[in-house]
């Protein structure tokens, strides 16, 4: 048995702030991604909703919602939520019902509707609630975990606010000429600089928005894709979605503090890194095999600490990396070709599906001026609350 | 603010978590119900007080009101606080917390020593809310 299963289709509702429902963007990314794969929706015999807090009770049961809007046609629906690893919890549901034998052609969706400004818990009074806490006990918004993060950067390793532009000057360059990015504009780093400071040392242009957008995928099993005439589809190699391992030393969102090491001694592999690194012995390749990366820069700072938890570069040598040109286009490695969350914003549970969409149109050779010449191997990488790993290997 | 999250006042102030008994692993906030420890047979969880003083791991600021349930009077104006993570050398924890109003982030550096002081969140005329504060250690209030 293969353990592949085929990309047959990608399609994404554009990123903004539009002002409609969730349930219109996923379902127009649902549409796009069935054209894109020439498969009609009541061939899709099971569909996968990656769901979304901020739509009540449809944005919970978000198969469902999908497929009442996309019509009632008997499929097995399933809903996921795994924060911001929603799309890739939604994309290894799929990925597992495929390689089970469970159904030849999934349908994945995800979208959401964010408000604008900090993310925060949803109502009421929860002292059992990690997330609810932080924000009632601390006003630990997410900002000031990456504002913590790129603080310690610098001090451990000497990164600089400069390093930090220039992630956003590459991130926005090519955004301006990805058509589902929210923004579209070319930045310079003194535009960074000077934006206004929101978590020390981070201004508003190192950290990402808060967006509306959908995306969507038609998985099928190998053999599906053969008989509609797709010899070479873009594979889905292996979907990570480990958690951390005990201790947790390094202070995540939402917690309001780390594990404790004194009872036993930490991995020495920190979670970010453990996601790539299952993610890669899965689909048995290494970092060096990849042509390009996807990874979750809810923050400049952070995206610097992807490449080396992806093991792009060595501990402490990401800014190196950044400064040698080799996560730009053209360089060893190009890093966020669709322009990240720098040019997107956070769709929660639709952009872990929507790096897979870039990915697979690199790997097909249809990203226009965006594309990495001869891609054949990507990864995307997100890491979602409470501890939910998500990577995706695909390969051409 | 929570329950059981510390206790005490003044130089007697101290956040309290819990240990294993068995494998020595400290929780903070604290946990009464199992350890998490995934190699630890489990033992019984006992009350403990945190260390008083240790060193910055990493700070920030809030220079934007955030959100509800943190509880904040909208018509006055908005005064950013620091936020340090603090690691404690013998219980090997990292815990997060604000400063003491009046010390920003140009006052920080990582590495830097801090102690824990009792503080007030919020308050209206009925109730205060108290909680943690970390402090630069040394410095007077």
């Amino acid at each position: 048995m293969t353990a592949d299963v085929a990309v047959l289709g990608a399609g994404m509702h554009p990123w903004g702030k539009w002002g409609r429902g969730f349930v219109e963007y996923g379902v127009q990314a649902a549409r796009a991604a069935l054209a894109d794969a020439e498969v009609d929706w009541p061939e899709i015999g099971s569909i996968v909703g990656a769901d979304t807090v901020r739509g009540g009770y449809p944005g919970y049961v978000a198969g469902a919602t999908f497929a009442k809007a996309l019509g009632w046609q008997g499929a097995k629906v399933t809903s996921v939520y795994a924060a911001c690893a929603s799309g890739a919890q939604a994309i290894d549901t799929a990925r597992a019902q495929i390689l089970a034998g469970m159904a030849d052609v999934v349908l994945v969706v995800g979208a959401d509707a964010a408000p604008k400004g900090f993310f925060r818990p949803v109502g009421g009074d929860r002292q059992d609630d990690p997330d609810w806490l932080r924000f009632r006990v601390l006003g630990a918004t997410n900002p000031a975990y990456f504002g913590l993060y790129a603080r310690r950067r610098m001090a451990v390793h000497g990164d600089t606010l400069e390093d930090f532009a220039q992630v956003k000057v590459k991130n926005a360059a090519v955004g301006a000429l990805n058509p589902n990015a929210r923004y579209r504009k070319r930045v310079t780093a003194e535009e960074v600089a000077a934006s206004a400071v929101v978590c020390d040392p981070l201004r508003l242009l190192d950290i990402c928005a808060t967006s509306d957008g959908g995306a969507a995928l038609v998985l099928s099993s190998m053999e599906f894709a053969r008989r509609r005439g797709v010899a070479d589809p873009v594979r889905i190699r292996a979907v990570s979605t480990v958690t951390p391992r005990y201790p947790h030393t390094v202070l995540d969102l939402p917690d309001i503090a780390t594990d404790s090491a004194a009872g036993a001694e930490p991995a020495g592999e920190p979670f970010r890194a453990s996601i790539a690194r299952a993610a890669y012995e899965e689909a048995g390749i290494g970092p060096e095999d990849l042509s390009l990366a996807e990874v979750y820069d809810l923050s400049t700072a952070l995206e610097l600490q992807w490449y080396e938890d992806l093991g792009l570069c060595g501990g402490g040598e990401a800014a190196k990396l950044l400064r040698e040109g080799a996560t730009s286009p053209g360089g060893r490695i190009p890093v966020n070709m669709s322009g990240g969350l720098a040019s997107f914003g956070e769709a929660v549970p639709a952009q872990a599906i929507a790096q897979v969409c870039e990915v697979t149109r690199q790997l097909r050779g249809q990203a226009g001026d965006r594309q990495v010449v001869g891609a054949r191997v990507a990864l995307t990488a997100n890491q979602g609350l409470f501890g939910h790993g998500s990577a995706v290997v695909a390969v051409r | 603010m929570v329950a059981g999250w510390f206790t005490g006042e003044g130089d007697g102030f101290r956040l309290l978590g819990t240990r294993c008994a068995a494998c020595r692993s400290v929780f903070f906030p604290r946990e009464d119900t199992y350890c998490r420890n995934p190699g630890c047979s489990g033992g019984d969880l006992e009350e403990v007080p945190l260390s008083r003083r240790g060193r910055v791991w990493s700070y920030t600021d809030s220079r934007y009101r955030p959100p509800s349930p943190y509880v904040t009077d909208p018509e006055l104006p908005w005064e950013p606080y620091a936020l340090i993570a603090v690691e404690l050398e013998s219980e090997r924890i990292v815990v997060l917390g604000q400063a003491v109003p009046g010390i920003t982030v140009a006052d920080l550096t990582v590495g830097m020593e801090v102690e824990v002081v009792p503080g007030v969140l919020d308050e209206d005329t009925g109730t205060t809310w108290t909680t943690w504060w970390w402090r630069p250690a040394g410095v007077a209030r």
